[in-house]
């Protein structure tokens, strides 16, 4: 795997929206009206000045564009292919209320992204370049190190943030490959992992070091222990994310042939030769369940069968998510509820389900799925895909660090991502419950901001005090 | 149905509708054309000893993403021989006999010269003469064009020669590139000139090559400075056109040139005195077809309006236009935001603040930087609805998106009416200043 595509998922996986061509993005970003204190950029997470960038990319300033962009959010490349801009910039468009298109502000941010990273530009605070970047003479910063658990999106952006203003970040993950979900669990229409991977290298440019290794208890084998990085490091991000799906709980699913949906994502983008059932039942009503679903059509699966246990209407997918699988041809089922995993010869041949009904709202404001007694039925299949939900695994944050913990999530102050432990930030999936890469950025650039202000208050007080 | 037949200083044409001298009415073969796509007359492109031109000739200004907002030419007369243009004017006369046809002249400044050329241009069927003192390049470094419209005393000598042997109307053809038009068209009148055309093309460069430092238009690593018309130029001409219209001085049939590029512009040029109106840019723009809606779209106008003939309203705006000194210092206006329609853009606020008097106000009287600052350190994420129980849909702009004008400060600039997108959004509404009516020159005077 390196940052060069897989070529069969080129073939497979074309772009779910087209690039714009230089014209038409001139033509669009003409048609922003550059509203002041633009809602679009107070609805962007990491509040991107989306009017400048717009603005830049119509007057020709291309390079200028793309920095204001990565300026605010440094993975500015898979925000504009991931980022849900719907409910997001593009959702918050004032031309929606001038019964006009909102300007189609992700494909503006795309073209700049790619812009940048098709001349192999470099950021002006980057390694060697004036202003930041190798551990200054004196004051606080070069002292402060700091540790970014987890190589995701949270992580990336916490330390691009740090490193501009001159701290020493080393970021920690175990996988072979940095970037987290952005590498290995985005549906490849909408971000390859070579270009999560060229995100990563421009993180790595700015001097923040890489270590794969596991980090945990000492009850974890070849795990560095987490004193060992308190000692080693003055502060630490947390951005390790969810854990593992959550499992179905019912019998047959661990039967070869049941892959969950971030497993058969990862699978297949990085292993050229992955292939999939001819008849596959997804179930879970997610937007990773509608990703899996959609890439098994485009690997080549004859019938795609999504099962959810409410309806239409309570599933937690984004609407364009839905209409979009609906249009791959994978065929939706609703009010069922898989109970076994049918087996034959030790392979998955079929899910049983049984039929649900909808009971009165829970505390979520959603109705509950209730088993219709005696409403079981049996559907075929040779490849079954749960995608119920990352679970959450944070417990041995709470035991060794003193971290509180709620609902799984780790609890931090959202203005500064700081958790009930003055030496660990937090931010991404493990602190929001699992939204967007969007959010994960904003999450890790607040959080460094504070250990700046944090490590300077610090200094300060070491001087005066 | 509207009346758009036009008799413009003696010459008779179905409308007020005239392709200018330029590339559309280079040839026969393009003026029939034209007439058949409904123009109402052409003055064709200008005759004289035939020129070489260059390569390459035009040069644009693109403006927002929409192409040639101006247009510039080092384009020069005609290069085509005098006889071979005016056995085509013969022909073009003979097939639309009740269409117009002007000639276009410019040669050398010898008396002999001009009446030769006046002679044979009426001899070929001509409906009338426009003489071009206006092209301000190329032409002019050799004496002719603007270098003649610039000198009231050239002006009016040369048109005195024309009108020697003239027979059909003698148009003088103005130059833009000049400090007082008026002295021209002055000097045109007392030579015995029958109408003004106005105006010519104003003297540009419209951009330079940020790669090759160039000037546009490139002829082989130079440039010069050429002719600039197309939209916008309009308001420059409508201008010049109505201090020459006004002056008591000139008193000549006026045809309407600089911008016009449809009917609606046709009848600001016609609502300023001018007789006809003469389009190129646009009909190098678009071709001839646009002088379909030119025509519809008046008609319509005018039936609207209960005007049966241009003559009907003709000039109805020239009293209009008065000094600034005759202006009334106490007409008070003020903006006001119909907050149903406002969509929560805030350009007004911004235009206000920075390019008015701070009078449009957001969030009490908080300035620009602290309302910015505020958003960017906001904690926004991203609704899901899984997690959160709202869906995120635009609904009605929030109230605090929807400025306040403090009318009591407002100056009644016209700045955020300006700027605002939205079609009668701010309204600019007269108020009382308890006051009659006064203008500087009473104020000063009294």
């Amino acid at each position: 795997m390196s940052s060069q595509p897989i070529p069969q998922n080129l073939e497979r996986f074309p772009d779910l929206h087209p690039a714009l061509d230089s014209q038409s993005a001139v033509a669009e970003a003409n048609r922003c009206l550059f509203c002041f204190d633009a809602p679009c950029a107070a609805a962007c997470p990491t509040h991107i000045d989306v009017p400048r960038f717009i603005k830049k990319i119509g007057s020709g300033n291309l390079r200028g564009s793309a920095l204001t962009i990565l300026d605010a959010n440094i993975l500015g490349l898979s925000c504009s292919r991931v980022c849900p801009v719907d409910v997001l910039c593009e959702g918050s468009c004032v031309m929606h209320r001038y019964n006009k298109k909102p300007i189609e502000i992700g494909r503006l941010q795309r073209y700049a992204m790619d812009h940048f990273y098709a001349n192999q530009e470099t950021l002006p605070y980057g390694r060697g370049s004036v202003g930041v970047s190798e551990p200054r003479p004196s004051g606080s910063g070069p002292t402060h190190r700091v540790a970014c658990l987890g190589g995701g999106p949270a992580s990336l952006a916490c330390a691009a943030e740090l490193r501009r203003h001159g701290y020493p970040v080393t970021i920690f993950d175990n996988r072979p490959l940095p970037g987290g979900l952005n590498t290995y669990g985005v549906a490849e229409y909408k971000l390859r992992a070579s270009d999560s991977l060229r995100e990563v290298e421009l993180v790595r440019s700015l001097g923040v070091e890489f270590r794969q290794a596991e980090v945990g208890g000492s009850d974890v084998p070849n795990a560095v222990p987490l004193e060992d990085l308190e000692r080693e490091f003055s502060f630490i991000f947390l951005g390790v994310g969810l854990g593992a799906m959550e499992r179905l709980g019912i019998p047959g699913e661990h039967l070869r042939g049941v892959i969950d949906a971030l497993r058969f994502i990862e699978r297949y983008k990085t292993s050229p030769d992955f292939a999939v059932g001819r008849c596959v039942v997804v179930i879970g009503g997610g937007n990773t369940a509608i990703d899996a679903a959609n890439a098994a059509r485009r690997l080549g699966a004859e019938e795609v069968h999504l099962f959810y246990r409410r309806t239409e209407k309570e599933m937690p997918a984004f609407s364009f998510e839905y209409d979009h699988s609906k249009i791959e041809g994978v065929r939706f089922h609703w009010l069922a509820q898989p109970v076994e995993v049918v087996e034959q010869d030790g392979r998955a041949v079929g899910v049983k389900f049984v039929e649900t009904r909808l009971g009165q709202p829970d505390a979520t404001g959603r109705r509950n799925a209730i088993p219709v007694e005696g409403s079981h039925f049996e559907y075929a299949c040779d490849m079954v895909i749960p995608a119920l939900g990352q679970s959450r695994f944070m417990g041995m944050l709470h035991s060794t660090c003193g971290i509180e913990l709620k609902g799984g999530s780790i609890v931090v102050d959202r203005p500064t991502g700081r958790t009930t432990n003055p030496k660990y930030y937090a931010g991404g999936d493990c602190v929001n419950g699992g939204r967007e890469v969007v959010d994960a950025v904003a999450d890790g650039k607040r959080a460094a901001l504070a250990i700046v202000g944090q490590a300077v208050a610090a200094a300060s007080e070491a001087t005066h005090g | 149905m509207a009346d758009l037949t036009t008799n413009f200083a003696g010459i008779r044409c179905p409308n007020p509708f005239w392709l200018a001298s330029g590339p559309p009415t280079n040839c026969g073969e393009q003026v029939m054309r034209a007439f058949d796509a409904g123009w109402g007359g052409a003055v064709w492109k200008t005759i004289g000893e035939p020129i070489v031109n260059v390569s390459s000739r035009y040069s644009s200004v693109d403006w927002n993403g929409q192409r040639m907002m101006g247009l510039n030419n080092i384009e020069l007369i005609t290069d085509r021989p005098i006889e071979v243009n005016l056995r085509e004017i013969a022909e073009v006369k003979k097939r639309y006999p009740k269409h117009a046809v002007i000639a276009s002249l410019m040669v050398d400044s010898k008396r002999e010269v001009w009446h030769d050329i006046v002679k044979r241009s009426e001899d070929a069927g001509a409906d009338g003469l426009e003489l071009n003192f206006g092209c301000p390049h190329g032409m002019s470094e050799r004496g002719m064009g603007s270098a003649v419209g610039q000198v009231p005393e050239y002006a009016c000598m040369i048109t005195e020669w024309v009108k020697e042997v003239a027979r059909t109307p003698v148009l003088i053809k103005l130059t833009p590139n000049i400090t007082d038009i008026r002295a021209v068209a002055r000097a045109s009148r007392r030579g015995g000139a029958d109408a003004l055309s106005a105006i010519n093309t104003i003297n540009s460069i419209t951009g330079i090559d940020l790669d090759t430092f160039t000037p546009r238009p490139n002829v082989g690593g130079y440039s010069a400075h050429g002719g600039y018309c197309g939209p916008a130029v309009k308001p420059i001409a409508l201008h010049l056109v109505q201090q020459i219209a006004s002056d008591p001085e000139v008193g000549l049939p006026i045809s309407g040139i600089g911008g016009v590029s449809g009917w609606r512009d046709a009848a600001e040029f016609i609502l300023l005195g001018c007789g006809t109106v003469q389009v190129c840019t646009a009909a190098m723009h678009y071709g001839y077809r646009i002088v379909e809606d030119m025509a519809d779209g008046l008609s319509n106008w005018m039936d609207e309006k209960g005007f049966r003939t241009i003559e009907d309203f003709r000039g109805l705006s020239l009293p209009k236009v008065t000094e600034w000194k005759h202006l009334d210092l106490n007409y008070k206006i003020v903006a006001r935001i119909n907050r149903d329609t406002c969509i929560g853009c805030d350009l007004c606020y911004i235009a206000c603040w920075d390019g008015a008097h701070q009078c449009i106000h957001l969030d009490g009287h908080a300035l620009p930087a602290a309302i910015e600052a505020r958003s960017r350190a906001s904690v926004t994420t991203t609704p899901i609805a899984k997690l959160d129980s709202v869906q995120a849909t635009i609904g009605a702009t929030p109230p605090a998106r929807i400025p306040r004008v403090d009318e009591d400060e407002c100056v009644g600039c016209n700045l955020c009416w300006l700027v605002c997108p939205v079609e009668n959004c701010i309204t600019m509404e007269q108020v009382d200043a308890g006051r009659p009516p006064e203008s500087w020159e009473q104020r000063t005077h009294a």
